[in-house]
């Protein structure tokens, strides 16, 4: 008796000590990743050659000339450009050390000599890849802080982003048709939820072979025929606008597709 | 075993990506009107000649009072009955929805009437053309002198089905009528349908009338008149057009009101030179005073539901609104705006107060909410005042005078409406000049 007691103890002990270890592994939170940090590459001007710059002006302008004699082919790869760059631009002369002697007693940090100088006016006329590189970067990370923006005022926003049935232009497109369409009916009550979601299913020519109403039952109670009248309207509207603007490919992902009419943000104005 | 884990993993995967569903918001329509067909309304062949009502007339007259309705309203556009293609009808039987889509109707009406033993008989149903189905359908049967009301209640009935909200056609406006010169200006009450038409003048002019008041059930209207230079406020039964003298008020009496039960008379009036508000059992007739500040208050109105007050004030130095319980407890003011406020009602919806303002030589009608909360000027006039609720708590009427010269020409006084949006104002057609304008309830409940 005593015997199975503590083999029945000592086997629930093992699965408990099983349990612990391994759940926390299975239910662990998605790794939190760091939000996107741009990175913008300056130049430091005040530590770059300043006093070279006209040079390096009439140096760049004869390149440029010399560049627009040639004959270019137009599918030329712009990165063969900016290997070019280094070996054109002259290293200072001798003279000019002198005066930049001058300049580091002002200055008494001295210019590692592998930091890349390149005056204010060589900056604005050769393009520089890192630099669009980083423009890119910050026009992604302004994408997605919009994309995080609409997340806090739409509810579907996330699914929205992960379904890709439709692009934003297509949706925008969608949305402007039955924007159109739809006329709010005015007696709504301001402070309740006026959320209506309409399920279609639609042709390829975005037409609609069905439609539903998610939230019916709602209509039928007491109290909510304000709820009724709203949800007709949106009814009423997809069918005014139909055929909808829907991409001409991709029909398998949007031939089911929910519309979520909410007017309380226009009724409170 | 991890094989199953694995096989487990990707159909609930797979699971996941078949029912992710593509939604799209939609948090914006247009408010423009809705185009809507009202078709004639078939007369039956059956039907028999009463009196003076032109029966073969009568399906076009109806469906013209309920267009003009619909017009007035600025939420729905009636469209050209020349452009119609089907006959009544057959268009009462089963429309042709196709054709009534291609002239842009979303809502179509359709009806037929049987006049026939002295009874008007009236059907009409509501179609919506989108979805290809009957919205409503009723009928209703009365005397054919009615049918004024009958195009009224089908368009009240029409008006909720489309925008959740009860109509306010089936309605009655009581005014004081005026005729004559500016300094000698003879007072009638009078009373006529919210759309002008069945005027009917209810005294005879000899007495100088102010603020008629319909109470709840639209039976009887209370009013204040001068008799013999002396204050009076009045009951008057509209049916048997019996009146009955409530009480002799010294000094300045203001708007007597009723309260939400009807059962009280709510009024402000001057008593040792000290004006107060004051409400009268209607049953026992008792007084009793609500107020108590040596401030002048005046043009007190219960909130819909009665346990509350609002009502105009000075105590701060200027005029301004002020709400309280139904006992006189927890005086609050709300109105804070520049300017000086009056005439404060309530809203039968509750949620807001309409009032007058007067600020820089102008006046205002405005509505804020009754906490006082988001105060918005609906419209600004040289002189306007006096503005009264719809039943439904959309649209407000009120009187509005024009400038006259030295000698009293070019003087007049019109009632006007607007809605709470200010977008829809319209002058409301009458007789005569108008002033004091009080909107009943809804007639048929």
């Amino acid at each position: 008796m005593t015997k199975s007691l503590i083999y029945s103890l000592s086997f629930h002990a093992a699965m408990i000590l099983l349990t612990v270890l391994s759940l926390p592994f299975m239910i662990r939170e998605p790794v939190d990743l760091p939000p996107i940090i741009s990175v913008e590459l300056i130049q430091i001007s005040s530590k770059t050659n300043i006093p070279y710059a006209p040079k390096a002006r009439k140096v760049i302008e004869k390149v440029k000339e010399e560049e627009e004699k040639r004959v270019v082919s137009e599918q030329a790869p712009p990165a063969a450009k900016a290997k070019e760059k280094p070996d054109r631009i002259p290293l200072p002369k001798k003279q000019d050390e002198k005066k930049e002697l001058i300049k580091k007693k002002q200055n008494p940090k001295e210019v590692k000599p592998e930091i890349r100088q390149a005056s204010e006016f060589e900056k604005k006329e050769i393009i520089d890849t890192n630099q669009i590189a980083a423009l890119i970067d910050k026009a992604k990370e302004e994408s997605a802080k919009v994309k995080k923006n609409d997340k806090k005022l739409t509810q579907s926003s996330t699914k929205n982003s992960f379904a890709k049935g439709l692009t934003l232009s297509e949706e925008d497109a969608l949305r402007a048709q039955i924007f159109g369409c739809w006329t709010v009916p005015l007696g709504l009550p301001y402070d309740v939820d006026l959320l209506v979601r309409i399920k279609l299913e639609l042709k390829q020519d975005g037409t609609i072979s069905r439609s539903e109403i998610l939230d019916h039952e709602r209509m039928n109670r007491p109290g909510q025929k304000f709820y009724k009248v709203l949800a007709e309207s949106a009814l009423r509207a997809v069918r005014i606008c139909q055929p909808l603007r829907v991409p001409q490919t991709g029909y398998d992902k949007w031939k089911t597709i929910q519309l979520n009419f909410n007017p309380t943000e226009m009724l409170k104005g | 075993m991890k094989k199953l884990f694995y096989i487990f993993i990707v159909i609930l995967f797979k699971f996941n990506v078949a029912h992710s569903l593509i939604e799209v918001d939609i948090t914006r329509g247009n408010l423009d009107p809705l185009p809507i067909a009202v078709s004639p309304l078939h007369v039956d062949n059956q039907s028999e000649n009463y009196q003076d009502v032109k029966i073969k007339e009568l399906g076009d007259l109806i469906s013209s009072v309920i267009e003009k309705n619909f017009l007035s309203t600025g939420l729905f556009n009636p469209l050209n009955k020349d452009a119609f293609v089907q006959k009544p009808d057959i268009a009462h039987l089963k429309p042709r929805f196709e054709d009534w889509r291609l002239i842009t109707a979303q809502a179509l009406v359709t009806g037929k009437l049987l006049v026939k033993d002295d009874k008007l008989k009236v059907e009409f149903r509501l179609w919506d053309l989108a979805a290809s189905q009957e919205m409503v359908a009723l009928a209703f049967t009365t005397t054919p002198s009615n049918w004024r009301r009958v195009a009224h209640i089908i368009s009240d009935k029409i008006y909720e089905r489309l925008t959740g909200e009860t109509g306010y056609f089936d309605t009655r406006i009581i005014y004081v009528s005026e005729t004559g010169p500016k300094t000698q200006r003879v007072k009638k009450l009078a009373i006529m349908d919210q759309d002008g038409a069945n005027t009917k003048y209810l005294t005879l002019g000899n007495e100088l009338v102010l603020t008629p008041r319909f109470n709840p059930t639209n039976q009887l209207v209370t009013y204040m008149s001068y008799f013999r230079n002396l204050p009076r406020v009045y009951l008057l039964d509209i049916e048997t057009g019996i009146q009955e003298v409530v009480g002799n008020f010294p000094g300045m009496t203001f708007a007597p009101r009723f309260s939400p039960d009807g059962k009280k008379i709510i009024m402000s009036f001057a008593k040792d030179g000290n004006s107060d508000i004051y409400t009268m059992d209607l049953e026992t007739r008792l007084v009793e005073k609500i107020t108590e500040d040596s401030s002048i208050d005046t043009s007190p109105s219960f909130s819909p539901d009665g346990k509350y007050i609002c009502f105009n004030s000075d105590r701060s130095g200027l005029q301004q609104i002020y709400t309280m319980r139904a006992d006189g407890t927890n005086v609050k003011r709300v109105s804070f705006g520049s300017g000086i406020y009056g005439t404060p009602v309530w809203s039968p919806r509750g949620d807001l107060i309409a009032f007058t303002k007067m600020r820089a030589g102008k006046f205002y009608i405005g509505v804020m909410r009754s906490d006082g909360t988001g105060e918005r000027l609906l419209t600004e006039n040289y002189y306007q005042e006096a503005p009264s609720w719809s039943p439904n708590g959309r649209l407000l009427v009120f009187y509005r005078e024009t400038k006259s010269g030295k000698d009293g020409s070019g003087f007049t006084a019109k009632l006007w409406s607007i809605d709470i949006t200010g977008y829809n104002e319209r002058e409301v057609k009458t007789e005569t000049d108008a002033s004091d304008p009080s909107w009943s309830s809804l007639l048929s409940k």
